[in-house]
């Protein structure tokens, strides 16, 4: 790092990553700065979601080179709470059903300290109200309405980094405008977003964005630019680019 | 220290309100050993019980068309390190009366204690009662429970229990409980069991959902580390038409532990339906990522995956 510059939030640098045998991302390099919302857009099987999960250290997926650095510290074998701790958390496009957890419960779970008035703020934030913390998360909540409890819960932690896969998927009654306006609302608390998305809608939100393609960023800039070169020239392949594992690595 | 002091103290250590348990307008039973020790009836509960000499037999009633407007509680324990508590019991449930039990099972310094539920209930036509009960068995693992129970559920009528241990061990379960529901009734079985240590969990339910319309459900959560050892054994019958059951049961597995489950559905009228749903395995991986996510360690993740299976 040079003296007197300050380390990117995130940066990833020539990220390669197997799933199974394959290996879906092949040297991605993405920053991401304190405070910013860039969005990854990319078609179903582009390694979108391969990239948040190895960013956050979810299992099943193998490093097979590069680095992920977060402000300037490489984390990149750290496990998933360590990763947690320094900040960094993920939204799964598909929220896990827990049994027994009220929404209460499951909003509390990431803070450090009860701050009931938090739990509250939060759930304004996706537009549920207070009469949603009694419930429990895996009885009686639509899907849209347990995926606004999975980004309420994000909100509520307050990290310095959050990945959230999809968000606007299977969202009911959550427009557009109210995910923008939930990113802003944390960028303005200090927290950057990361957001994975095939909806090029999405990049209107962005501070900057990346376009992701067989498992590599082929471009970052202004969101504008990025929107245009996804809808002029992204259409999914007809086979999916992957390497066998004897071919690249071994 | 009296005995009614001891029970109230394991009572209260198992999350129970001693308070309640002073209130006379809470209708309460509180047996130590073969002793009772309390007892309290309200407008339209009759109880009597009648010491056994290794028990009490108890015969309680809710008289038709009332409804108990607090939960009826029950304290049963033992407080010395060994000794058999057997509860002979019968209850009567008049038609259309509503009622709930809240029971606590307390045997906190147990090295070799039998404590022997051994229930007929009956529901009449159009009534409903809920029973919920608590253990607490503090750390030996020395006790062994065996709840046992004859339910007949009337026409219309509606049975719901829950049975429960989450705190300290298990010691040795062997739950069985058999249900014959009658046309438009309904019964649901929850059975929640922590295990560990050498601790062995047998849970056999039976509902036979005999009368047109009748429903059931029988739930089991089984979380098991260390050594412990389950079993549950589920069966439903749809004996008539427009009846629906299900059989439900997770039970998470940890260490050396070994979970067994065997549902079985029984079905003798073609408009009948009975399903069941088994699933035995490690904590789920996706549940697990998304709490280390929140920053929860690993053991904090888990407690709150497996206490969350057991209390919800």
């Amino acid at each position: 790092m040079t003296e007197g510059k300050t380390a990117p939030l995130l940066q990833v640098q020539d990220l390669r990553v197997a799933r199974e045998g394959h290996e879906i991302l092949r040297g991605v390099d993405l920053q991401v700065d304190a405070g910013s919302v860039h969005v990854v857009l990319g078609l179903n099987g582009s390694g979108k979601s391969t990239l948040a999960y190895t960013l956050m250290g979810a299992g099943g997926y193998t490093t097979l080179g590069g680095s992920i650095l977060l402000e300037g510290e490489d984390i990149t074998q750290e496990p998933i709470d360590a990763r947690a701790r320094r900040g960094l958390t993920l939204a799964w496009q598909e929220p896990a059903r827990f049994e027994g957890l009220s929404v209460e419960r499951y909003l509390s779970l990431g803070q450090p300290e009860p701050d009931r008035e938090r739990l509250l703020e939060a759930l304004e934030a996706v537009n549920l109200d207070r009469a949603y913390l009694p419930r429990y998360v895996d009885e009686g909540l639509s899907g849209g309405e347990r995926k606004r409890v999975e980004l309420a819960a994000v909100f509520a932690m307050r990290p310095r980094l959050a990945i959230l896969d999809e968000p606007d998927s299977g969202i009911d009654r959550f427009t557009l405008d109210d995910i923008a306006t939930l990113m802003r609302r944390m960028a303005s608390e200090g927290s950057a977003v990361l957001l994975i998305s095939h909806r090029d809608e999405v990049v209107q939100i962005a501070d900057h964005a990346s376009l992701i393609c067989g498992g590599r960023i082929m471009q970052t800039g202004l969101p504008d630019v990025i929107c245009d070169r996804y809808t002029q020239y992204c259409s999914p392949c007809e086979q999916p680019i992957v390497v066998e594992r004897g071919d690249s690595y071994a | 220290m009296r005995d009614l002091d001891l029970i109230l103290q394991a009572y209260e250590a198992s999350g129970g309100d001693p308070d309640l348990l002073k209130n006379d307008r809470v209708a309460r039973l509180v047996i130590s050993g073969n002793e009772v020790i309390g007892l309290n009836e309200i407008q339209g509960i009759s109880m009597q019980a009648e010491p056994l000499e290794d028990g009490v037999r108890v015969r309680l009633e809710v008289a038709p068309g009332v409804q108990i407007p607090q939960p009826v509680h029950l304290c049963f324990g033992v407080i010395p390190e060994s000794g058999v508590q057997r509860i002979v019991s019968d209850f009567d449930i008049g038609d259309g009366a509503d009622v709930a039990f809240t029971a606590h099972c307390t045997f906190p310094n147990a090295l070799e204690v039998r404590h022997v539920m051994d229930g007929t209930i009956t529901v009449g036509a159009g009534a409903h009662m809920r029973y919920h009960e608590t253990h607490y068995h503090g750390e030996t693992g020395g006790v062994v429970v065996e709840p046992l129970a004859r339910v007949q559920v009337g026409e219309g009528g509606s049975y719901t229990s829950t049975f429960s241990l989450s705190e300290g061990r298990a010691g040795k379960v062997a739950f069985q409980y058999e249900v014959d529901v009658a046309e438009q009734g309904s019964a649901e079985l929850n059975a929640r069991v922590m295990g560990y240590g050498d601790d062995e969990v047998l849970v056999r339910e039976t509902i036979r959902l005999n009368g047109v319309g009748a429903r059931g459900l029988a739930k089991s959560r089984i979380a098991l580390r260390e050594n412990a050892r389950g079993e549950v054994y589920g069966t439903t019958e749809g004996n008539a038409a427009g009846t629906r059951g299900h059989i439900d049961c997770i039970e998470i597995v940890r260490d050396e532990a070994i979970a067994n489950a065997v549902p079985v559905v029984r079905v003798t009228d073609p408009q009948a339906q009975v399903t069941h749903e088994a699933a035995i395995g490690t904590v789920d991986k996706k549940e697990l990522e998304t709490l280390l996510a929140r920053g929860l360690t690993e053991e904090q993740a888990v407690d709150v995956i497996v206490r969350g299976m057991l209390e919800g």
